[in-house]
């Protein structure tokens, strides 16, 4: 059962071989017998879980359920969710349980998904490897001395473990594709505006996007139709119309042209995983797709770009956090400054109040041109690179990552090495643009990640290929544990 | 040395939308702390704004009104500075690209008009309250009134004098209630004033250093903050002093300003565009469909209070300055036909009743129906206009149309001559030696004493008596007598 995935868990339900009850408490079951070796979820909801499950097998058996109706899944916490703690891996808000859903979590409800809890994540999602989360690090299901990726690693870990059939995860610079990679999992970071952000604790507002994390690009197509849609409560979501994206899963590749970016398959990539990306796309080249090869010439300045944009935008998102209404407070403010500085220094971890004081800088009068504006120009020079691309190929592919999961603690004093892992991801975020992570290969029995990249809105292609891959592959299937 | 005032003012304009800039929340004054404040209000994690376009709809009314290019494309911003009462740890305002750009108003002054340019005017939220009573050394914290839609109108620094200050604020006050974009209701804060002041010798074009007034709700409070200011600047520079670029507060009771903040505690506030809110972009259909919908503006109402209804410029100055007020002489004008009449019984009568129970024209419990009512019986010699007086009294305080209270309690005008000669003769024949006097004066000299028969006439006709048929007979019964 803990290998299927949700389409074939899905089928059984409505088969009635199994009750989404009984789903859930082997869920359940399984995290508490297992988790405590990865560490993959911050909070468990059973008792709600299995009164979704109740409810869904009724809605089963009265013949009202939709295609995800009765489905375990778990959030990513910091998707708010009601009456259940979000504490987006921080000090800050461990005692923060939300008064209301965010609408990923609302779809998901309606939709009829089961919650089995919240996993674990970097702190406020900043960082490549779940090590600063508040809870403690995320393990490697692989090989439980590496980091799973970040900063959705729970969410990875825990589908990757067959905790969860899948699980919902955010990407502001590589968050759901890098953990994706290393965890050998298959997840989606759709265009900027596809899913709402509205109830997904902000971390950087113009690049963040929450998305499907699963076994399989089927799986990931099942969750987008839930989870995409404009909302009114997003102002930053788009009109744009979603679609089916099971529909078009099988569609042939036959003259898609495919293109392959020379600066991504360059000395950043690790050669072991440089070879697993070539049979990878020798492989979609005997599906039918033309490979060419692409230039993306500004990849190298989304580092810096990013590190400036992401945390100028954070320095203002948690602005929020200072103890007034709601999360960590110190103890005995003596006054308002007090009360400000003592919250803050003591609620938040390292990782983010570096990146908060690196934001507040960059930001500051008499730098703001030199840093904000010249990285803003730089994110529009990147959107130009991929739109003149566009114009000649369908779909980018290349390597998510530049190397398999790392050890934990081997970068975590050494900022600028973990920000270098982000290099191949960072620049859709920038653009705005949907990518995709799709296991291809292994290297030393660690998983290693293809990346798709789409044109805006072009999430059903992408899945597409990435499904037409998996339909003649086995690498999205391996598992890392005896279920 | 004579010294010369330079004052600029930027002035706070609570937008009258029913629900916050940014929430669904509602804006209404006076309820219960905390109440009307939502999650988007309480900066929730994970919460999100959209913008309330009926408060940019105000705003491009009131750029319309002050002859303003109205943006094209105006920007929220971030101006990020922590306060209690500020709960996301910023403000979401304008400034690179607000939504009103240059515009003017004309103000009377001493010396004729005078035209004060307008800067640009934009859109902001307005904070909390921050309650410092009754907590025991604690604050409250109450943000009802975090989110309500303002505007915020920058003049260049155009003014001479206080009463000029003060000119202009009456002025934006008129064209933002005429508007009905503001309730104009100065005691709840719907519009604040701060005043910048600086000095400079007599002649000289170089401006001087200037301290800002904060939060001024009162016209007469403008006028005294400003002198007072001035008089302590004078008094600086004099003494060999030099004046401190700062925040000032006033403090009315006292009649003194006291420093709050210097230039050099002065924030950094670390603006950037808003990544939650799209650009506000206005076509110009849209611009020209609001000003269609424009009322007509308190300076050209005046004119044609002037041309059409020949007033003097008083009087249409007075009854154009508020929209309800000229709405309901106009209805007045409408009913009996006689402006002139209308404008004395508005600005006469019925503001004094008006002042003394302190109620605005809009609760009067007499209508302008009623009123004209009243007036067209004037006019038709049905009653005198002491008569009158009596029956405004009655409606004011038991209602009812001027017909209805004239009939009801007798007040018909007595034009029937056989029953005046009747009346005359009754109080000739009573009053012997008053007639006795009369047959004894000069002739020239019984003019003046016919006043007392007109008064016993009168008096014995109730008032009801038309005075200028008395005056005739009575005039020549007693001449009859004396020949």
């Amino acid at each position: 059962m803990f290998e299927k995935t949700l389409s074939e868990l899905a089928q059984d339900l409505r088969n009635g071989t199994v009750s989404s009850v009984e789903l859930t408490q082997a869920f359940i079951d399984r995290i508490n017998r297992c988790d405590s070796e990865y560490n993959s979820f911050i909070t468990t909801t059973p008792e709600l879980a299995l009164q979704q499950a109740k409810a869904a097998d009724e809605s089963l058996a009265a013949g009202t359920a939709g295609p995800f109706t009765g489905l375990p899944i778990a959030h990513k916490d910091l998707f708010c969710t009601e009456g259940v703690k979000t504490s987006c891996g921080s000090k800050m808000l461990d005692n923060f349980e939300s008064p209301y859903d965010a609408t990923v979590v609302a779809k998901f409800k309606s939709a009829g998904a089961v919650m089995l809890g919240k996993t674990n994540m970097d702190e406020f999602a900043m960082g490549s490897t779940n090590e600063s989360s508040f809870y403690g690090a995320c393990k490697n299901p692989w090989d439980i001395s590496r980091v799973p990726g970040g900063s959705s690693g729970g969410s990875a870990a825990a589908v990757a473990a067959r905790l969860t059939p899948a699980a919902t995860g955010s990407d502001t610079g590589g968050s759901i594709r890098q953990p994706a990679a290393f965890c050998g999992i298959t997840g989606i970071k759709p265009t900027y505006g596809r899913v709402s952000r509205y109830g997904m604790v902000a971390y950087a507002s113009s690049l963040d996007q929450g998305g499907p994390m699963a076994r399989s690009a089927e799986d990931c197509a099942l969750m987008l139709n839930v989870m995409a849609g404009q909302d009114s409560m997003d102002s930053t979501s788009s009109a744009q119309p979603t679609e089916d994206y099971t529909a078009s899963l099988n569609n042939s590749l036959q003259g898609l042209k495919i293109g392959v970016p020379k600066e991504f398959m360059s000395a950043d990539l690790d050669s072991a995983m440089a070879a697993q990306i070539e049979t990878a796309i020798k492989q979609l080249e005997s599906l039918g797709a033309t490979i060419k090869e692409v230039s993306l010439p500004n990849t190298r300045m989304s580092i810096p770009a990013y590190y400036i944009i992401a945390p100028a935008e954070a320095s203002s998102n948690l602005s929020r956090f200072d103890g007034v209404r709601y999360g960590y407070r110190c103890e005995n403010p003596q006054d308002l400054e007090d009360l400000y500085k003592r919250t803050r220094g003591e609620g938040f971890g390292s990782e983010v109040k570096r990146r908060i004081m690196v934001g507040t800088y960059a930001l500051c009068a008499g730098y703001y041109d030199a840093y904000y504006n010249k990285a803003q120009q730089i994110r529009r020079l990147i959107q130009q690179d991929f739109m003149r691309i566009f114009e000649e190929v369908d779909v980018i592919v290349g390597p998510t990552t530049p190397s398999p999961a790392f050890t934990i603690g081997e970068k975590v004093n050494d900022p600028v090495a973990m920000y270098m892992e982000d290099i191949f991801t960072l620049s859709l975020n920038l653009a705005g643009l949907p990518g995709m992570s799709v296991p291809c290969g292994q290297v030393n029995g660690l998983p290693v990640g293809l990346q798709l990249i789409g044109n805006y809105f072009d999430e059903a292609r992408l899945l597409n290929v990435a499904h037409q891959y998996q339909q003649n592959t086995e690498w999205h299937t391996l598992s890392p544990v005896t279920a | 040395m004579e010294w010369e005032t330079v004052i600029g003012l930027e002035i706070h304009v609570q937008l009258a939308t029913n629900t916050k800039i940014f929430s669904g929340a509602s804006t209404a004054f006076g309820a219960e702390p905390n109440t009307q404040a939502c999650a988007v209000d309480l900066a929730l994690p994970g919460t999100l704004p959209v913008f309330n376009d009926g408060a940019q709809k105000m705003a491009i009314m009131f750029g319309l009104a002050i002859n303003a290019e109205i943006g094209k494309r105006a920007v929220f911003e971030r101006k990020n500075y922590f306060y209690p009462d500020l709960p996301k740890g910023y403000q979401t305002t304008q400034l690179e690209a607000p939504i009103v750009g240059e515009g003017y108003v004309d103000i009377e002054t001493e010396d004729g008009e005078r035209r004060v340019r307008i800067h640009h005017a934009h859109l902001e939220e307005d904070a909390g309250k921050s309650l410092h009573e009754d907590f025991h050394g604690q604050s409250g914290i109450d943000l009802n009134r975090a989110g309500t839609p303002l505007v915020e109108i920058v003049s260049e620094p155009d003014m001479r004098t206080s009463k000029e200050a003060a000119a202009y604020a009456r002025k934006i006050h008129a064209i933002v209630t005429n508007l009905g974009i503001c309730d104009g209701n100065m005691a709840e804060g719907s519009m604040r004033c701060d005043c910048n002041v600086s000095i400079r010798p007599k002649g000289s074009d170089t401006l001087g250093t200037r301290t800002e007034l904060k939060n001024i709700n009162s016209f007469r409070f403008i006028e005294r903050a400003i002198d007072t200011e001035v008089e302590r600047q004078i008094d600086l520079i004099e003494d060999g002093g030099t004046v401190v670029q700062e925040t000032r507060l006033y403090d009315p009771d006292k009649n003194e300003t006291r420093s709050m903040r210097s230039k050099e505690d002065a924030n950094d506030y670390r603006y950037f565009p808003c990544p939650d809110l799209l650009p506000v972009v206005v076509d110009d259909a849209y611009v020209e469909a609001i000003r269609l919908t424009l009322p007509e503006l308190p300076d050209a109402r005046k004119e044609r209070f002037i041309s059409e209804l020949a007033l003097s410029e008083y009087d249409a100055g007075v009854l154009s300055a508020y929209r309800n007020q000229a709405d309901y002489f106009e209805s007045v004008v409408e009913c009996c036909g006689d402006a002139k009449l209308a404008a004395n019984w508005v600005m006469g009568e019925l503001a004094k009743n008006l002042n003394a129970a302190d109620l605005s024209i809009d609760n009067s419990p007499v209508s302008a129906e009623q009123l004209g009512g009243l007036l067209v019986r004037i006019k038709d010699n049905t009653i005198s206009g002491n008569i009158a007086k009596k029956v405004f009294e009655i409606q004011w305080n038991e209602g009812g149309t001027a017909d209805e209270v004239i009939e009801a309690k007798g007040l018909k005008q007595v034009t029937d001559t056989g029953a005046i000669e009747t009346m005359i003769d009754e109080v000739i024949a009573n009053a012997t030696a008053q007639v006795e006097q009369y047959k004894a004066a000069e002739p020239e000299k019984r003019g003046k004493m016919l006043g007392f028969f007109m008064g016993q006439v009168m008096k014995a006709s109730g008032g009801k008596a038309n005075p200028g048929a008395v005056t005739g007979i009575l005039k020549s019964k007693l001449d009859a007598l004396c020949d």
